[in-house]
């Protein structure tokens, strides 16, 4: 429908309009509330395609959770402003330039594919696709094993960052 | 909308995070813009996964939501180790690979 | 046995002499090695006789045994072996070589005691034995070129025995330049016969020059000369004969051996083992006989005017070659060995005695500080003064003989050899000359200090020097011993110079003209082929030509006592008179000088030159460091891409990503 297309359109700009803010803005605080905004159009999207498992987890863990935690890093840390301009000219010249080449590259190989599907909006879905229920079938059945090395993961990482962060008894001074 | 336009949106949100990377000095930012990339690709994989009508996808893309956070962990920290130490926050500083 | 396993051991036993003293040496006690090398070369002495005795029991025809070891290489026709060729010639050559090896094998081992090489000595001695008796048993031309090469080293080794003295190894470098010049004309010369004859074996070859060469064809002359080259640095003829008389340099016995008696001896040899090939092309034969005559004459001129003892007897050697290489090359070739066989027994006899009077001089060779040694060493007189008869062909010693036949064999052919005889006798003037040169003014006039120390019964002893230089030496290793031996205090000396000069005064008695001829029918089998050799002169004439050449080393002794007994001071007048013409002779004529000035220089220039241009520069500059620099440059655009950054990093991993995408773009369209 025209309404879903136009808030496809809406979520659009307001991710690439994020994205172009953590890139641009020079305090880091503002880039992380960029992101923010980011991940909402993202989320936003993805309710569009009938993910709304996983749009509610993009609000309530990317945007809620982990940039919760980057806020307190930046908090912290401080971070001072970038100068506007950044000295490294070859740098900053080339890998926007590279990167977009990379992008158009991708949307050549994308519209001009031979994969039809691509220019349908897809099956019809029944109302549980993409509900809680299903996705935790999934992964208790099928993925079970992606889904405990995650956990798994997420123990590493906790005590990485234990460690890495701890205080050195002794040899702050 | 047609998936192609979502896959399309998904390249540009890389491009736009993959510059981010090389351009900024600031290792918090580059950390920003690595999320920007791992978001482009869970677009990505979101709608393929409503392309075929299957949720494979959307458990992947949780998966790699899962890996980003843990991901975010490691390098807020060892930015955090950086600061302990005294080190100026710029990336450009941790050339010790130089040769 | 067979002559040819004769030959066999005439071989072995040198061999294992070298090898049980080269290896043994720390454990073989005192003088224990030289008495081994002795016996080695007696055994192979015996053994020669025994070939001579076997082969005797053979029909005159079938004199020629040829024996192969082992073969090197076969295919088809061509064969190479270790081959060895029993004849008259080669057993003629084994009995002088091995024999006159032995006696001056024994003088060495009481001449060189108290030196600290002894053992080096005697083992290079050995080896030079086994390397001569290799070039003359030789079966083909191969195994002669490893002889021949095997001498000029053993040459080398022993010139500079002292290594330690400068002037020792330069000349024995100089030795060995000069004999490889030899040694490639003799290898370019035997590849020009492969290529035509087919063969390098010389039965084979010799018996079929004939088909393959017409008379004077260019390439057999052109081998001829070749060999001629190879002879003439060998047996130190015009031009290459600059290295003798600086080989003087080594031990007196080793001046003795090799070059007197037997190495320089071998491209006469030579000559008359190839014979069929001179006589086939008698041009080459013509350049031999010339060259033969122009040393002779030049050589006897030097010895006139030369001080050192021992040079005297250098020039008289290259003069005496002379001879035989004309004698030869007139097709004179009994004459040419008879008088090789005589030189040896005479010309080993007086080095001896020079070692023996440079011994009781403390080690001084110079003429100009001798004299009057006649009472103070009788033995050493009397010996010399046969050597120095034979040596100028007084009548009925053993040089009369031989070299009044050479020079009437050449009167006989007539023509230019005619001349070249008659200059011959001119020589003989001059050698009777210069050899009683020598015995007037060492053994007789006004006794010399160390003459008087010696008469009143102990051996001068002076500080160790060179004796050309006069630089201070020590007695250790690489340097002459302390202790200074004379024939009188040592027997194996006199033991071995004793048998010499009875030699020396019968040995010419085996070809008196007319009576016997035994070395002429000896030989007979081996020369059958050649037309010249059976052309003899008439008894008569043969007499006439001894009696000429008796009245004229008469009138050169008479000459040279006349000048250095009768009026002591002729010499200096003379020198007076005509002082270019004794610097002239006194430099040798001034080869060596040319020589420097044509060779050494440009080729010293030159490799300067390259040291500092070639090298240095390019080499070094461009070559290295340009390969060095396009490394250097290279790896610097690489070490660029090495900045540390990681921004810098993963813009590069994004070109890749770029570019492999747009591949995989490119590729599925």
């Amino acid at each position: 429908m025209w309404f879903e297309d136009v808030l496809f359109f809406v979520a659009a700009i307001g991710a690439l309009a994020g994205a172009l803010g953590v890139v641009i803005l020079q305090n880091p605080f503002y880039s992380v509330l960029s992101l923010v905004c980011h991940l909402l159009g993202l989320a936003v999207l993805f309710l569009l395609l009938n993910a709304e498992f996983l749009a509610a987890a993009q609000v309530v863990v990317y945007a809620g959770a982990v940039m919760v935690l980057y806020l307190f890093v930046v908090a912290y840390i401080g971070g001072a402003d970038e100068p506007l301009r950044p000295e490294s000219g070859g740098l900053a010249f080339f890998g926007p330039l590279f990167a977009f080449c990379v992008a158009i590259e991708l949307c050549i190989a994308f519209i001009a594919s031979g994969l039809e599907a691509l220019d349908t909006d897809g099956p019809d879905v029944g109302a549980g696709f993409g509900s809680p229920g299903e996705i935790g079938q999934l992964l208790l059945t099928n993925f079970l094993i992606p889904f405990e090395a995650a956990s798994f993961l997420l123990l590493v990482a906790a005590i990485g960052a234990v460690v890495l962060a701890r205080r050195r008894r002794g040899l702050e001074s | 909308m047609e998936t192609t336009w979502y896959l399309v949106l998904s390249a540009f949100i890389f491009a736009i995070g993959v510059s981010g990377v090389i351009s900024r000095r600031n290792p918090l930012v580059v950390l920003l813009c690595l999320e920007l990339m791992l978001n482009a690709g869970n677009l990505a994989l979101v709608a393929f996964s409503r392309m075929h009508g299957g949720e494979a996808g959307q458990v992947f893309a949780l998966i790699v939501m899962v890996i980003a956070a843990c991901e975010v962990v490691i390098g807020l920290g060892i930015i955090v180790a950086m600061y302990r130490n005294r080190l100026p926050i710029d990336i450009d500083e941790m050339s010790e690979l130089r040769g | 046995m067979s002559a040819t396993s004769y030959g066999w051991l005439v071989l072995a036993f040198p061999l294992a002499g070298m090898l049980i003293i080269s290896l043994g040496w720390r454990v073989l006690p005192g003088r224990l090695p030289g008495w081994i090398a002795t016996s080695a070369i007696f055994l192979a002495f015996l053994s020669s006789i025994g070939a001579l005795l076997d082969l005797l029991d053979h029909s005159e025809e079938e004199r020629q045994l040829v024996d192969t070891a082992w073969t090197y290489a076969s295919t088809g026709d061509f064969k190479i072996g270790l081959e060895i060729l029993v004849d008259p010639l080669s057993v003629f050559m084994c009995l002088v070589v091995s024999g006159v090896s032995f006696l001056i094998h024994l003088y060495s081992v009481a001449y060189m005691g108290g030196d600290r090489g002894y053992a080096r000595y005697f083992a290079y001695l050995n080896f030079f034995v086994f390397s001569m008796l290799l070039l003359v048993l030789a079966g083909n031309f191969v195994i002669l070129i490893v002889g021949w090469a095997f001498v000029g080293a053993a040459s080398y080794l022993l010139i500079s025995y002292w290594y330690r003295r400068t002037t020792a190894v330069a000349a024995g470098i100089k030795a060995f330049v000069i004999n490889v010049i030899g040694d490639i004309g003799l290898v370019i010369a035997a590849f020009l016969i492969l290529d035509r004859v087919g063969s390098l074996e010389f039965l084979p070859v010799f018996q079929q020059a004939g088909d393959h060469f017409s008379t004077n064809d260019g390439t057999l002359v052109a081998a001829c000369l070749l060999i001629l080259v190879g002879a003439f640095a060998k047996s130190a003829q015009l031009p290459l004969h600059t290295w003798l008389p600086d080989a003087m340099e080594g031990p007196t016995p080793v001046s003795a051996l090799i070059h007197a008696a037997t190495m320089v001896t071998a491209g006469v040899y030579l000559i008359a083992r190839t014979h069929p090939l001179f006589e086939l092309a008698p041009t080459a034969a013509d350049v031999g006989a010339i060259i033969g005559c122009a040393t002779l004459l030049f050589a006897g001129t030097v010895a006139l005017v030369v001080t050192d003892l021992k040079r005297v007897i250098a020039y008289s050697t290259i003069s005496q070659i002379g001879y035989m290489i004309m004698g030869v090359s007139f097709a004179a070739y009994g004459a040419g060995l008879f008088h090789l066989m005589t030189h040896a027994f005479f010309k080993a006899l007086l080095f001896m005695g020079a070692g023996s009077i440079i011994g009781a001089m403390a080690g001084i060779q110079d003429m100009d500080r001798m004299g009057g040694f006649r009472r103070a060493m009788p033995f050493t007189f009397a010996t010399f003064t046969i050597g120095a008869l034979a040596l100028a062909g007084f009548p009925l010693f053993s040089g009369f003989f031989s070299k009044d036949e050479i020079i009437a064999f050449g009167i006989h052919r007539g023509g230019g050899y005619a001349v070249l005889a008659v200059l011959g006798y001119v020589g003989a003037l001059l050698t009777a000359f210069y050899s009683f040169r020598m015995v007037f003014r060492v053994f007789f006039g006004d006794a010399v200090p160390e003459a008087v120390e010696l008469e009143q019964g102990h051996i001068a002893h002076g500080e160790p020097m060179n004796p050309m230089t006069g630089e201070a030496e020590d007695t250790d290793v690489g340097f002459p011993g302390p202790e200074h031996h004379i024939a009188e205090r040592s027997w194996p000396m006199k033991a071995a110079m004793g048998p010499l000069a009875l030699l020396a005064i019968v040995g010419g008695y085996v070809a008196i003209p007319g009576v016997d001829s035994v070395i002429q029918n000896f030989l007979e089998p081996v020369f059958a082929d050649s037309h010249l050799a059976h052309d003899e002169p008439s008894t008569g004439s043969e007499w006439i030509g001894l009696v000429v050449g008796g009245v004229i080393s008469i009138l050169g002794i008479g000459l040279a006592w006349l000048v250095y007994r009768r009026r002591p001071g002729t010499t200096a007048r003379l020198v007076e008179r005509f002082p270019w013409a004794h610097r002239f002779l006194g430099h040798k004529w001034y080869f060596d000088e040319l020589y420097d000035a044509v060779f050494v220089r440009p080729v010293t220039t030159f490799g300067g030159f390259g040291r500092r241009v070639i090298e240095t520069d390019f080499v070094q500059g461009t070559i290295v460091g340009g390969a060095t620099g396009i490394v250097r440059v290279s790896t610097s655009f690489a070490r660029a891409i090495q900045t540390g950054y990681l921004r810098a990093y993963a813009l590069l991993l994004v070109l890749g990503v770029a570019g492999l995408t747009f591949y995989f773009l490119v590729n599925s369209s």
